[in-house]
């Protein structure tokens, strides 16, 4: 019991990682980015491919060090971040929705297929973790690992309120607000809005990175666009433009899933494992529907900052 | 080569009919919906509930089935129009009455479409399912180009549906109330048109076309609960190629992106054939973002 809790918070603590970084593109620039999943595979992908033990049937698998990987795909998914921002970030709203929807797409296509680089359906074994040659016991290492997510929770977390809290920040929630004004001010919408795109990118790469350092293996059926859809879920429950509410959306979205998981696997029989998970997913869509419909901001809501130069 | 043009075609005229009720929900609704796709899957299991009941028939002529199928689409057509417009009375429309942003609209229809999806996999699981057991033998209908009768007819009735309602928006009073709203909603609602009976047709129209669509997708050759989900992109493609709010558009949208899925399959390898419509989809948006038949804001 104690080491599936173990597992379960660092589980829930990378998930909050990408629920923060959407939190950042969505809740504070409202940028619709429906595909999440692609920049968590990218970091997930090149972690795997720089660190994995080398195996003569693949290009890549160099065995690098773990925190190689990890820079590597923080870098990576920026840039894809920037490239695919250059070209979406002036779409209307939802034209951005769909073409970030449709770059998951194409990534998860690419790791089913470019088998010589990714493993394809097999996906890769043997992926970099940190000090993992320290621990005797899988538990061990776990509870190590979820010292180090808390630690960088803790870090991502702060630098965001940091971050948030300074000028540029400021700027972000002006042009959600309204971009006239902020135009009107001499900011550049555009430059802002890709700025936190590749910023939230990168921090989305990062989760991948720690994701697959975690489990120790990738495959293309971990990133499906569902992973997408659970983060939005952990986004909205929480409540958008909130940082905390991101954290608890996170933790709440995915004890339901986890737990009508386990349920679900207790009360069904396995030649109805197909329509068990079918289950699942309605409950959490259903829950979503229903927080979207009947408390709009969520679980916390962004709080209302009034300037200190308004006097009543 | 030429046999990739015939099968673009043919996939053209399914995505056509997919991609009219997305242009009419971006350009009447202001929101793109995620969850259309599902009403193609919908449609062609509602209308495999028909067939489990009344059989699809003998097969009539070339045809490996009967009247009995089409009748079973034109059923399921009704229902899946109905079950739309009751996805817009349980979501849509209270979120508009609470003045959601366009993009709350566009996040809880990805909700819907998943709930929409799983529904279906909850009865009927993963596994395909076949209208007909029916073999059909392929004619040769130019050199080399090889085409299921089964197919010459889907294409002959998805140019029949398109017409009809090119001929309702053109000349009957309720097709231009819609046209009027696609173009300007406030205007529209000045001059008397009915808001909420636009709308409630809307749906209707573009759940009984998008049912067409998946039953035809049903038939060549098999079901399965992503039909519609696979299409997605396609559809998004096609609807913003053509322009938003513009049947025409949809259709020759339709049918580029069917040529051009099918076309590129002599180039690349199929496993990357989904990203296709995602490539002909950024060319446009970077290119013309209001469509061929589009106007420039």
């Amino acid at each position: 019991m104690l080491s599936y809790l173990v597992f379960f918070a660092c589980i829930v603590l990378i998930l909050g990682v990408l629920t923060l970084a959407l939190n950042l593109q969505w809740g504070f620039t409202g940028l619709f980015n429906a595909g999440v999943v692609g920049f968590y595979a990218i970091g997930a992908y090149t972690h795997a491919i720089l660190t994995a033990a080398p195996q003569a049937q693949y290009i890549g698998n160099f065995g690098l060090p773990w925190l190689v990987g990890v820079l590597a795909a923080m870098a990576t998914s920026a840039l894809a971040g920037w490239l695919i921002g250059l070209v979406t970030i002036r779409l209307r709203g939802d034209y951005l929705a769909i073409a970030t929807f449709g770059v998951a797409v194409s990534i998860q296509l690419v790791a089913l297929n470019w088998e010589p680089l990714t493993g394809g359906s097999q996906g890769l074994t043997r992926i970099g973790k940190p000090l993992a040659h320290l621990f005797d016991t899988p538990f061990g290492f776990n509870l190590w690992f979820l010292g180090l997510m808390i630690v960088l929770m803790v870090t991502i977390y702060w630098a965001l309120d940091r971050v948030l809290m300074s000028p540029w920040g400021r700027v972000l929630k002006a042009i959600r607000e309204d971009e006239t004004a902020a135009v009107a001010l001499g900011k550049s919408a555009r430059r802002f809005r890709l700025e936190a795109f590749v910023l939230g990118s990168t921090l989305m790469g990062l989760a991948g990175a720690l994701y697959v350092s975690f489990i120790g293996f990738v495959s293309p059926f971990d990133f499906l666009p569902i992973v997408t859809f659970q983060v939005w879920a952990m986004l909205i429950v929480g409540g958008s433009g909130n940082n905390r509410g991101a954290l608890l959306g996170a933790l709440v979205v995915w004890a339901i899933w986890a737990g009508s998981g386990v349920l679900v696997s207790k009360l069904v029989p396995p030649s109805r494992a197909a329509q068990g998970a079918a289950v699942q997913v309605i409950l959490i869509g259903l829950f979503l529907l229903l927080v979207l419909l009947f408390r709009p901001r969520g679980l916390i809501g962004e709080a209302a900052v009034v300037s200190r130069h308004v006097t009543d | 080569m030429i046999q990739a043009l015939a099968d673009g075609i043919l996939t053209g005229a399914i995505i056509a009919l997919g991609a009219i009720g997305v242009t009419f929900t971006l350009a009447i609704m202001r929101f793109a919906n995620f969850a259309h796709s599902e009403l193609l899957t919908w449609g062609a299991y509602l209308a495999l509930v028909v067939v489990a009941f009344a059989g699809p028939g003998t097969p009539t002529g070339p045809l490996s089935f009967g009247w009995q199928l089409l009748a079973a689409a034109l059923i399921a057509a009704i229902l899946t129009g109905l079950a739309a417009w009751a996805v817009d009375l349980l979501v849509f429309r209270r979120l508009r009455r609470q003045g959601a942003m366009p993009l709350t609209m566009v996040f809880a229809a990805f909700g819907a479409a998943l709930v929409m999806r799983h529904l279906i996999v909850l009865v009927w699981g993963h596994e395909s399912r076949y209208y007909t057991r029916e073999l059909q033998m392929a004619v040769e209908l130019l050199p080399g180009v090889r085409v299921l009768p089964d197919q010459m007819f889907i294409l002959g009735l998805a140019l029949a549906a398109m017409i009809a309602l090119h001929a309702f928006l053109a000349w009957s009073r309720t097709g231009i109330a819609m046209r009027a709203m696609a173009e300007s909603p406030a205007l529209a609602q000045v001059c008397g048109v009915e808001v909420e009976a636009v709308v409630r047709l809307t749906w209707i129209i573009s759940g009984a076309l998008a049912a067409f669509a998946g039953v035809f997708v049903g038939l060549t050759p098999q079901l399965h609960p992503e039909i519609g989900f696979n299409l997605l992109l396609s559809l998004f493609a096609a609807a913003i190629f053509g322009g938003t709010g513009s049947l025409a558009g949809a259709v020759v949208g339709g049918f580029l992106v069917g040529l051009g899925e099918n076309l590129s399959l002599l180039v690349i390898s199929p496993g990357y054939k989904g990203a296709m419509p995602f490539l002909l989809l950024l060319a446009i948006l970077i290119l013309r973002p209001q469509g061929i038949f589009g106007e420039r804001k």
